[in-house]
């Protein structure tokens, strides 16, 4: 039970940085971006790639921090495939959801970003192939936090609760204290009245997919960390992230924060009672009893 | 008399291309003057601001600012050119304290962004004492003040405000209206609609008369006050339609 | 000869069953502009239903009724609807991701419960021992899917000129209305909300209906009819055919079909056998590519809406 909770807080971590992209370009463009998972998967193997290419040409960055599997190259991967994934958040925008916004079928957004889920995760399967990917081949040994009940932590889960704790606070002080933080909120509330108030709405816009993007490739690598790489891994996080925004209530980034941390929560705790082939189906039964008893969510506002 | 600073010349404008609202619609403000537009509902008064601030298509004439071409500028821009707009409703961020929406609205001020915000914040002491407050909570008046703060922040030639008496008290209406009448004071000019005829002519340099989505009649308020013809097309159609 | 008649007729069958699923889309999106994430799961629901309600009996899960066919058939409808209406009234008067994102969690729910969930529908191993209806007078040979083909056609023009009919019908400028300007259809005195409801729950029995035929046609339902490449490939159709066009979405079904047949066959003919395990990942590449390339290029599809525009008043 209490490992349950651990290992829910950890899931919660990942699913937290992938849900406040979301939230936020749901709540800025107004559309359910379903090839937002896809991007996990784009950052994760963007790592993988960028990790062994470092290691090659860096021995000596290959070394682990112990206790962690993670090695200085890894670290490196992170920062770089944050930045492309955000450029190519940014790009997709450009290429294929700006057009078809501009196309005057701004419903169909939804339709277009479902095709394109299916194109990025399919070219990853054939890229890197359909089987599993690790980060590090060694076996990470956990910690024993307590013998009776049995409670194992590894060290690694506790780097990417830490680590996406920190981001998720380096946000906060973004969106609180900054006027560039206080101009996406703005955007976000009332496009027009932020345009009035002298904010460039297609530099919020582009800002939006790098910052979406960016917690998308972290989300993603410490899924791979936390478990491993597959090429469908956007099919099955993207449930569980838009039940986040649910929970959290669309556009809030606090909510998605929590709605990320209720849900991975829930699905650990979920194993106690069901057997784990159910697992999957929990993301759905969370977001019908939102919208049963808060249908805009714990943080969420009506807006039509 | 003052030298013209925002002149429209025949704008032809609307919601959707060949629908237009606006007809061969012209008019001056001059500077540090308050010029206002009345008419009937539905007759493009704000229309006619929208247009302005570059948030509805032009599809003919121009609009010159301090001689300048402005015509379909974007809504973004204008706070640099040295204008402001205060939409009638929404014109505040909700979400956000009254702190941050002035800090949002002082962000291009550079070095004189904290100067201005304490000239801001003795304006209207109201504001000064919630500055944590998120702008959702403030009362209808409050509101209307920390939106014309906002617009003052990047220290404009020119105000555009949409009604911003509409759903006030009329105590509160009237302070906000005598806080445009010191604006102009300062130097500032100020294109008004009113839907209040009374306290518009009574307030106002120079009101234009729209119906219809045309130029109806125009001249110093004053003389308008006691204009018969005044009183006919605008009575008369304002028992149809709500005031 | 007959080999290739043979296989015309089971292809017609086939694209004619997911014509009705198009149909029954084009109500919900194309002429109500809802958007259904789970596609699938509708159709899934009859499939089940269907065969669940009129099967012999089974060994460890639900069936066994042996119920009279239509009514087997009308069963897998009425769960389709059940499902629809559970979760459009949670989500219709929210805004539309909303409705996105709970049928898409729908279609993920129904597949987990169908794979796991043996004491219901037999979990991974599906639901079999269905008697077709008629076989026993028929025969399993080509005459039988020759009928059974000449049946899917009629049930299709049936359910073509019902919602032509509906469309055309009051009901239906009221749906378009919604979908172009939902406050000014409020204030009109309608229930948006209300009308969407209905609209999304009669699409819904449609795709339940031609699930349950696709049941029928196969005499067995498994978790694999339920992935949601179905609702993809349906979605393409009806978006090629073009959205709010009943022709469009029928022209589509054939079309979509037609290339995902065609491609695949091509794939495991030509490809080497290393690259066929990747069949799968190039098709949904294929398919992905269609939906963002029509949308950007030709968002009204091959047959657009026609609408009827209303005498505008002269300004």
């Amino acid at each position: 039970m209490i490992q349950n909770l651990i290992d829910g807080v950890l899931t919660g971590s990942y699913l937290s940085l992938g849900a406040i992209g979301l939230t936020l370009v749901m709540h800025i463009l107004r559309f359910a971006n379903f090839s937002h998972a896809e991007l996990l998967s784009l950052g994760a193997y963007c790592a993988l790639v960028c990790d062994a290419l470092v290691s090659a040409m860096a021995p000596f960055l290959a070394v682990k921090f112990a206790p962690l599997s993670l090695t200085g190259a890894l670290m490196i991967s992170i920062l770089v495939s944050m930045v492309l994934t955000g450029v190519s958040a940014l790009m997709i925008d450009r290429l294929v959801f700006k057009r078809v916004r501009e196309k005057g079928a701004e419903l169909s957004m939804v339709f277009a970003s479902f095709g394109m889920a299916l194109i990025i995760r399919n070219v990853i399967g054939l890229i890197f192939g359909l089987s599993p990917e690790l980060y590090s081949r060694d076996i990470a040994f956990a910690m024993m936090l307590s013998a009776d009940p049995l409670i194992l932590i590894k060290p690694d889960q506790v780097f990417v609760l830490i680590a996406a704790l920190t981001l998720m606070f380096i946000l906060h002080l973004i969106l609180s204290r900054t006027t560039f933080g206080f101009s996406l909120r703005a955007v976000a509330e009332n496009p027009s009245l932020a345009q009035v108030n002298g904010v460039n709405l297609n530099r919020t816009i582009m800002a939006v997919w790098l910052i979406g993007g960016a917690l998308a490739a972290v989300a993603g690598i410490f899924y791979g960390i936390s478990h491993q790489l597959i090429p469908v891994m956007g099919r099955d996080l993207v449930l569980p992230i838009f039940a986040a925004t649910i929970v959290g209530g669309i556009g809030s980034v606090y909510g998605a924060v929590l709605g990320g941390f209720i849900v991975g929560i829930a699905g650990n705790l979920a194993l106690v009672i069901l057997p784990s082939g159910y697992t999957p189906s929990v993301p759905f039964l969370l977001i019908i009893i939102v919208l049963m008893i808060r249908p805009h969510g714990l943080f969420g506002e009506a807006r039509a | 008399m003052s030298e013209v600073i925002l002149q429209a010349n025949g704008v032809t404008a609307g919601y959707v291309p060949d629908l237009p609202i606006l007809r061969d619609v012209s008019l001056d403000v001059r500077a540090a003057q308050i010029t206002v537009i009345i008419g009937p509902n539905g007759a493009g008064k704000s229309t006619f601001i929208k247009t302005v601030a570059g948030l509805l298509p032009v599809a003919q004439g121009q609009i010159t600012f301090q001689g300048d071409d402005i015509t379909g500028i974007r809504t973004d821009q204008l706070g640099a050119r040295g204008i402001s707009y205060v939409p009638q409703t929404d014109n505040i961020f909700r979400s956000l304290t009254i702190r941050q929406n002035l800090d949002l609205a002082l962000r291009h001020a550079g070095a004189q962004a904290r100067a201005r915000l304490g000239d801001l914040l003795d304006q209207f002491p109201a504001l000064a004492s919630k500055q944590r407050d998120k702008a959702g909570t403030l009362s209808g008046g409050q509101r209307q003040f920390l939106a014309i703060a906002m617009a003052l922040a990047t220290d404009p030639k020119l105000i555009l405000m949409d009604e911003p008496s509409a759903g006030l008290s009329p105590k509160a209406a009237e302070e906000v209206l005598e806080h445009a009448r010191a604006l102009t004071q300062r130097g500032v000019s100020i294109l008004l609609v009113e839907q209040n005829v009374k306290q518009a002519l009574r307030l106002a340099d120079h009101c234009y008369i729209l119906a219809e989505g045309r130029n109806q009649i125009d001249g110093p308020a004053a003389e308008l006050q006691n204009n018969g013809v005044v009183a006919e097309i605008y009575l008369g159609s304002r028992r149809t339609g709500a005031a | 000869m007959i080999g290739v008649i043979s296989y015309l007729v089971f292809f017609a069958t086939t694209a004619s069953i997911l014509a009705i699923a198009v149909l029954g889309l084009n109500l919900q999106w194309g002429n109500t502009g809802l958007f259904n994430g789970g596609v699938v799961a509708f159709f899934g629901a009859g499939a089940y239903g269907t065969l669940i309600l009129g099967g012999t009996a089974q060994a460890g899960h639900l069936g066994g009724y042996g119920i009279l066919y239509p009514l087997a058939l009308l069963g897998g409808m009425v769960a389709a609807g059940l499902m629809a209406w559970l979760v459009g009234l949670l989500t219709l008067r929210l805004r539309h991701d909303y409705l996105a994102i709970a049928t898409f969690g729908v279609a993920v729910a129904f597949e987990n419960l169908m794979r796991n969930a043996e004491w219901l529908a037999g979990g991974a191993k599906g639901v079999r021992g269905f008697e077709r209806p008629l076989r026993e007078a028929l025969g399993d040979g080509f005459l039988y899917n020759l009928i059974f083909f000449a049946a899917v056609l009629l049930i299709l023009i049936g359910v073509y000129i019902f919602l032509e009919r509906l469309v055309a019908s009051p009901f239906g400028r009221l749906l378009r209305a919604i979908r172009e300007d939902e406050e000014a259809a409020q204030s009109l005195g309608k229930n948006p909300a209300r009308v969407r409801l209905t609209a999304f729950i009669t699409g819904s029995v449609i795709l339940g209906l031609a699930g349950g035929l696709y049941g029928t046609f196969y005499a067995f339902v498994s978790p694999q009819d339920v992935l949601p490449t179905l609702t993809f490939q349906i979605w393409a159709m009806l978006i090629v055919g073009g959205a709010g066009n009943n022709r469009g979405a029928i022209f589509g079904a054939f079309v979509i079909w037609g290339a995902w047949t065609a491609s695949g066959w091509a794939l495991s003919r030509f490809a080497p056998v290393d690259v066929q395990l990747y069949t799968g990942s190039v098709q949904f590449i294929l398919i992905g590519s269609v939906i963002v390339g029509m949308l950007m290029w030709r968002p009204q599809g091959f047959l657009p809406e026609r609408l009827v525009v209303s005498q505008r008043g002269k300004p």
